[in-house]
């Protein structure tokens, strides 16, 4: 058989590529995009005063977690989009998941106060600024993400863009649960996935663009 | 067939991860021909001159991308999906609007090169009967896959002229096959 040189000059000095090392590039995207959402949600948004005393109370640790949550699910979706063929379903999975569990405990919450106060918990003392913050916290991590996604091979454009919004807005969430003094799961469930839900559109409609590769 | 080709392809391919050069030639070389093949149906006379670049853009993804194929997935699917996304991006950069069907059929990248040779070869006899317009819209429609109303204005017909040229076409087709049966 005779040698093809295009194919001999890509084998020469292979070097291994397993694929582990697409994952890997996915978590430094994540890693670099949440250590600058925690720098402004420090610097610009200030911590929240109370957190040394707010981290004994099951309400802050139910807001991280479902933002915890959504950016795992995000982070899920991401490493299987990145790659052609394979299925997001274990990161949707996870996502519906947690938005369930959260529903069911607002509702919870909501059905168990007169109904004068349920607007008051809904609504909180911040839902005004809540969703756009989350959603300029969630851009380092988007724009890495999206950096990441385009070194490897993502075929579906659109909803690997949404994924990284997803993942993107997941860790803005979690950071912004920092600063943020609400407490009510309603408030979480609501304005918090907002956010988050305006970074995946985000993603959606810049996906095409920003992953295309050649 | 099929079925021996992914299992030896998805071992190379694996042993080409952990830094195998030689299985990683091996695994570029049953993909090349193939590439050809699979670029060559699909695209219409016109871009036939692009074949080879596409092939090699989608070798090179193939090579540089390669860190993307998980081992638990069929490594024919993930080099077909490869391909497919090179097509639609030729396409998009020339302005093409074509559909590709999302279960278009993951074997049809391992056709054997030579079986298509040896069809195309009869397909050329067949089709030289006829005239030039209708060859053109002929194999636009029934091999390109393009609808009657794209392939007709490119020989300059309405859809309705079109239709009645395809179908006279067909008929001097089948005609002619049943005498070369005789």
């Amino acid at each position: 058989m005779k040698a093809d040189p295009f194919i001999e000059s890509l084998v020469e000095d292979l070097r291994p590529a397993p694929p582990r090392q697409a994952s890997l590039r996915i978590v430094l995207a994540l890693v670099g995009g949440a250590a600058a959402a925690l720098a402004l949600v420090m610097l610009w948004l200030r911590l929240r005063s109370d957190l040394d005393v707010a981290v004994a109370s099951p309400n802050f640790w139910i807001k991280a977690l479902y933002a915890g949550a959504l950016a795992g699910a995000g982070a899920i979706c991401v490493e299987r989009l990145a790659r052609p063929v394979a299925s997001p379903r274990g990161g949707l999975l996870l996502g519906g998941v947690a938005l369930v569990v959260l529903v069911a405990l607002s509702s919870a919450q909501l059905a168990g106060v007169p109904p004068a106060h349920r607007m008051g918990l809904l609504l909180g003392r911040s839902w005004q600024s809540c969703p756009s913050n989350i959603l300029i916290l969630s851009v380092p991590t988007l724009a890495l993400t999206l950096l990441t996604m385009r070194s490897l091979a993502p075929t579906r454009l659109r909803l690997a863009g949404a994924a990284a919004g997803l993942l993107a807005g997941g860790v803005a969430a979690s950071a912004y649960a920092l600063h943020c003094p609400e407490t009510a799961p309603a408030f979480v469930v609501t304005w918090y996935s907002l956010g988050v839900l305006a970074s995946m559109l985000t993603g959606l409609v810049v996906g095409p663009w920003a992953l295309r590769w050649r | 067939m099929f079925i021996e080709i992914e299992r030896s392809l998805q071992a190379l391919a694996l042993r080409a991860q952990a830094g195998d050069a030689q299985a990683w030639r091996q695994v570029l070389v049953v993909l090349s021909p193939r590439l050809e093949v699979y670029f060559r149906r699909r695209m219409a006379a016109e871009y036939a001159a692009d074949v080879e670049d596409l092939v090699q853009e989608t070798l090179l993804a193939v090579h540089n991308r390669r860190m993307t194929y998980d081992t638990t997935q069929p490594f024919t699917a993930w080099a077909h999906a490869l391909a497919r996304y090179k097509l639609i991006d030729f396409w998009r950069r020339r302005r093409v609007r074509r559909h590709v069907p999302l279960d278009d059929v993951v074997d049809d990248l391992w056709v054997e090169a030579e079986a298509e040779g040896a069809v195309n070869g009869d397909l050329n006899r067949l089709l030289g009967g006829l005239s030039n317009r209708q060859e053109r819209l002929l194999r636009d429609v029934k091999i390109e896959g393009m609808s009657l109303a794209e392939a007709g204005a490119r020989v300059g017909m309405s859809e309705g002229a079109a239709k009645v040229s395809l179908h006279r076409a067909m008929r001097a087709l089948m005609a002619k096959v049943r005498a070369d049966e005789s």
